[in-house]
């Protein structure tokens, strides 16, 4: 297998142009919202709100403004699949059409999904959604057809500030510690990697640099695994068939017949 | 945590929607209604066994509705193979620790369990001229097997929805370990309640529908206590059901659960009216309490 390769996101030189959610379209062909009628959310300069089966790349504008907005910032994050080390997507596949390639990312074969949805209630950070044309679940493939033809995906390629770096996780967490290193010194002490360190799921192959909280981005503070819930579900489940199966019995060998006199004119 | 009680705030929902509800019903009809039968195969009188039937005629039909609607609920329904059988190598595709494959491969067997059942409850009742078929009721060592494995599967089915659920990690669902507890019981009170109008419409008094209406009691007041326990262990996640869903989930367990226990306590109430009403708000209580945990949490 390769060496595990991922994204190293560094919100803090986002300018938010978009050039990677363009060039994620553009290289995966995905179609346009709304049958290629622009659509503006009104109230936002990000007009495409979420990740889902078409976008696959996602600018959040982050818009933290006083009451008078006489003060404010944006905080600009280019939002994609973390192609976590343990993922939830595809842990609960049915289907077995996400695998894990030999770029150690995670990849959706659109070929054996049948739109079962279930990788999408079981991924923490809400990435994956329906492609309406293809009628499957997808999301970022970190641009595998690139990657086995030696090339970079085509978001970080197309990022003009480097906000997006592609490269080994080894390497990415090198330069991400060096850059946070940076920033502490300079007194931004707010700085932190998201997802560097196999705390989050394992390890995020696309992790972040962030400068607030998780879920001010969005982020869930605490993603886990779906299946924390199987044993401890599956357990109470039994337990409730032996109860009724327990009640069943009680009242069909001990009961049946003194409850029919009872009901008897 | 920015205004949100749990890390699973932050997915988006499935839209697991009306198909959904309605197999979460009938699934659990399915598997319950099965459980009963077998369970007055095991331990009925022998004036029982039109009872027992009755399960087997409720379960398989259920078992059909309930495979349809998983179905088209697919995206490419005509995929919907590929949660048994891998697509690209043609192997089996089984996962147990994924609800959702496992499920599909326990509706599989359960329905062929359910439809062996069938066969043989209209064999016994001269309604199949099929001499073979009278072997798949008791007391024969198959029909033995059949009713004991069939309604482990039973249990197997109208519970893993629950698991299912708890499997993911959309809030309410995933926030609580307790949904497959709360879908077996509930399957079991709904195929009591059905089974119950059913044998009452038709005017039967056998000694098993004595037993039944009792077990419907205990069924029901366990089903009331895993629902607090559910609310409960939602911790603050149950602040999700402060709205017109809490307001259902209410109605539910007034009209649904305590309402019928007391139609069960003082049976003058309603009259003639008494039985049939009882089993009837148990069986809208159960459909509706899949309706508030399906769609309270795709809400979010």
């Amino acid at each position: 297998m390769a060496e595990p390769m991922g994204f190293y996101t560094d919100t803090t030189v986002c300018i938010g142009c978009k050039a990677c959610e363009v060039a994620c379209k553009e290289w995966n062909q995905l179609p346009s919202t709304n049958g290629g009628v622009n659509t503006l959310s009104g109230d936002s300069y990000d007009n495409t709100r979420k990740l889902d089966g078409i976008h696959w790349r996602h600018v959040k504008f982050i818009e933290q403004f006083t009451e008078t907005r006489q003060d404010g910032r944006w905080l600009l994050m280019s939002d994609v699949c973390k192609h976590c080390v343990h993922a939830a997507c595809l842990e609960v596949c049915p289907t077995g059409a996400i695998t894990r390639t030999e770029f150690d990312t995670v990849v959706i074969q659109s070929d054996a999904c049948n739109g079962c949805r279930d990788c999408i209630a079981a991924c923490p950070f809400g990435v994956i959604d329906i492609n309406p044309v293809s009628g499957t679940a997808q999301k970022c493939t970190l641009c595998y057809d690139r990657l086995q033809s030696g090339m970079e995906p085509a978001c970080s390629k197309a990022c003009p500030t480097s906000s997006i770096q592609f490269g080994t996780v080894r390497e990415l967490r090198g330069r991400a510690q060096q850059r946070l290193d940076q920033l502490h010194q300079a007194g931004v002490k707010r700085a932190y990697l998201y997802g560097a360190d196999e705390k989050i799921l394992g390890g995020l192959n696309s992790f972040y640099l962030l400068v607030d909280k998780p879920e001010v981005y969005g982020l869930p503070p605490d993603p886990k695994m779906p299946t924390r819930n199987l044993t401890s579900a599956s357990l109470f489940s039994i337990l409730g068939a032996v109860l009724v199966g327990f009640i069943g019995m009680v009242n069909f060998r001990n009961r049946g017949g003194r409850a029919h006199e009872e009901t008897q004119p | 945590m920015n205004g949100v009680p749990s890390s699973t705030y932050f997915t988006v929902s499935p839209e697991w929607g009306w198909l959904i509800t309605l197999y979460f019903f009938f699934g659990g009809l399915a598997g319950g209604a099965y459980f009963l039968a077998a369970l007055i195969d095991f331990f009925g009188q022998p004036e029982d066994r039109p009872l027992a039937r009755l399960g087997y005629y409720i379960s398989f039909p259920c078992v059909i509705i309930s495979g349809f609607l998983l179905v088209i609920d697919l995206h490419r329904p005509l995929r919907f193979w590929h949660m048994l059988i891998e697509s690209n190598t043609f192997q089996p595709m089984f996962k147990y620790w994924s609800p959702m494959s496992a499920g599909s491969w326990a509706l599989l067997i359960f329905g062929i369990f359910s439809f062996l059942s069938f066969l043989g409850a209209l064999a016994e009742s001269d309604r199949l001229r099929w001499s073979a078929a009278g072997r798949l009721r008791p007391p024969g060592v198959i029909a033995i097997v059949l009713a004991l494995v069939g309604g482990l599967f039973g249990f197997y089915v109208a519970g893993y929805t629950g698991v299912l659920l708890a499997v993911t990690n959309r809030p309410i669902w995933s926030d609580t370990p307790l949904l497959g507890m709360l879908f077996i019981v509930s399957a079991a009170s709904t195929s009591v309640a059905l089974l119950i109008l059913l044998a009452e419409r038709a005017g039967w008094t056998m000694p098993g529908l004595a037993a039944l209406y009792r077990m419907d009691i205990y069924v029901l007041g366990l089903e009331l206590i895993v629902l607090i326990a559910v609310v409960v262990s939602l911790g603050p996640v149950w602040r999700a059901w402060l709205n017109l869903w809490g307001l259902l989930l209410g109605a539910i367990i007034v009209l649904g659960m305590l309402f019928p226990l007391a139609l069960n306590w003082r049976k003058d109430w309603l009259g003639d009216f008494n039985v049939t009403a009882t089993a009837a708000l148990v069986l809208m209580g159960g459909f509706l309490l899949r309706i508030v945990i399906v769609f309270s949490s795709e809400g979010i």
